[in-house]
């Protein structure tokens, strides 16, 4: 059995086939309508989501299945002090596949030891997050065309960014990309990407501290929001939130054809008055979310259209 | 000081002087319910002076909590006074309950029952992993 913990659980060639049944989805829907009838799709969420949730639940209906879960510690028997193994046997005995979050690193890792049925990881604290990793490949997949020779600048905090981790090593895999860090020394991305990610496989990239000073050698913009709950300290983080923030001053430094992209939800990293600009990608990335998935359900179902 | 030679058991040899009693621990031979030599700051030819421990019974050493110590111990198995068997370590490639994790955010530090497992992924610089946080052991 197939779970997805880690975005390269996949080989490359399982990724491109996911992305092409999402784009197969994208241009004849009707096709999939029903693809998922009398399936069902757990939605155990440990901690708070709008967007992966809802796109996880709105894939599987467009898919013709059912939904079932929860969404937040709090209204699971985990209030009750149940092991989360505990609660992943129980659920597999209702539903054919499992999409979870947890505020604990490795916890899908340890629930996909003991289940019966797939398990997706839909964000495991810092660590993980390889749907919105898929979400991202299809996106810039969609936006230019190729996953290979461009330059990428990844920004903001990309020490507890889970994203960009998740999108890094997934990347990796792929030729001719350039990596741009744009981040404050305080939020660098850990010394382990940089040994057994950037220098194991010889890659190219360098690290700023600027957004101005690299913008236009960008074909892609990653942005990333500064997150409060991943901050041990308030101070540190009022400090930190506001310090990359990208606006039509900055656009005018950038190619004609960047894309812009980000995980969404977005505080103030970006500004509203760009929204409209062709090179915004990221409304568009959240659609792609909703595609990726059902790709990657039927995929882990073994369903075939 | 007269310590007996051993007719039956382990001898646990090329230590490194000052670590036998962190081996006595990690390998949980206070459990052990026979004579146990501890030797420390035996003179040596090869590393100026290293432990010992000699183990007066047959005992199925865990190689992989021995080899995460210090692979250049050298593990004897004694019977009828004879050395019948030298066992050669190494790093082992995966520790399974050997060391707890003690990443903060990692699902092993709320859950009491989750085997605490890591992956050698830096033999030169003896990196273990975390296989659920992939936090540096």
């Amino acid at each position: 059995m197939k779970h997805l913990i880690d975005s390269t659980d996949l080989t490359v060639e399982e990724i491109d086939d996911i992305l092409d049944l999402a784009i197969d989805i994208i241009n004849d829907k009707d096709k999939y309508s029903e693809a998922c009838k009398r399936k069902k799709l757990a939605t155990l969420f440990f901690e708070p989501s709008t967007r992966t949730r809802l796109s996880f639940e709105a894939a599987m209906m467009e898919l013709g299945g059912n939904v079932l879960g929860f969404s937040s510690a709090d209204s699971s028997s985990t209030a009750k002090g149940e092991s989360v193994g505990d609660t992943v046997r129980t659920v597999g005995c209702y539903a054919d596949i499992i999409a979870m979050r947890h505020p604990k690193e490795g916890a899908p890792m340890f629930s996909s030891m003991v289940s019966e049925v797939p398990i997706i990881n839909a964000g495991d604290g810092g660590h993980n997050h390889p749907t919105q990793t898929l979400t991202d490949l299809l996106t810039i997949k969609r936006e230019k065309g190729r996953l290979n020779n461009f330059t990428i600048g990844l920004c903001g905090d990309l020490k507890f960014g889970r994203t960009v981790h998740s999108l890094i090593k997934a990347l990796s895999r792929y030729e001719g990309i350039k990596y741009v860090l744009i981040s404050p020394n305080e939020l660098k991305v850990p010394d382990y990407i940089i040994t057994e990610v950037f220098e194991k496989n010889n890659i190219d990239y360098k690290e700023v501290t600027t957004m101005e000073e690299v913008m236009g050698e960008l074909d892609i913009i990653y942005m990333t929001r500064v997150q409060k709950e991943r901050f041990f300290n308030e101070a540190d983080y009022v400090r930190l939130k506001d310090t990359y923030i990208l606006d039509k001053d900055k656009l005018k430094l950038a190619k004609d054809d960047l894309s812009i992209l980000h995980p969404l939800p977005r505080v103030n990293e970006i500004s509203t008055t760009i929204d409209d600009d062709p090179r915004a990608c990221y409304f568009r990335q959240a659609l792609n979310g909703k595609y990726v998935r059902m790709a990657l359900i039927l995929t882990l179902l073994g369903v075939t259209v | 000081m007269k310590i007996e030679s051993i007719q039956n058991g382990i001898v646990l040899d090329h230590i490194t002087a000052g670590k036998a009693l962190t081996v006595y621990h990690d390998l949980k031979l206070d459990k052990l319910d026979c004579s146990i030599g501890i030797l420390q700051n035996v003179r040596s030819s090869k590393m100026g002076k290293k432990d010992i421990l000699k183990i007066h019974q047959e005992y199925d050493v865990n190689l992989d909590v021995l080899g995460y110590i210090d692979p250049n111990i050298t593990v004897s198995i004694i019977k009828d006074g004879q050395t019948i068997e030298k066992k050669k370590l190494a790093l082992p490639k995966r520790l399974v309950n050997v060391k707890k994790c003690k990443n903060p955010r990692c699902i092993t530090s709320v859950e009491q029952d989750i085997p605490h497992i890591f992956n050698l992924t830096d033999e030169a610089n003896r990196v273990y992993r975390c296989i659920y946080c992939e936090a540096d052991k």
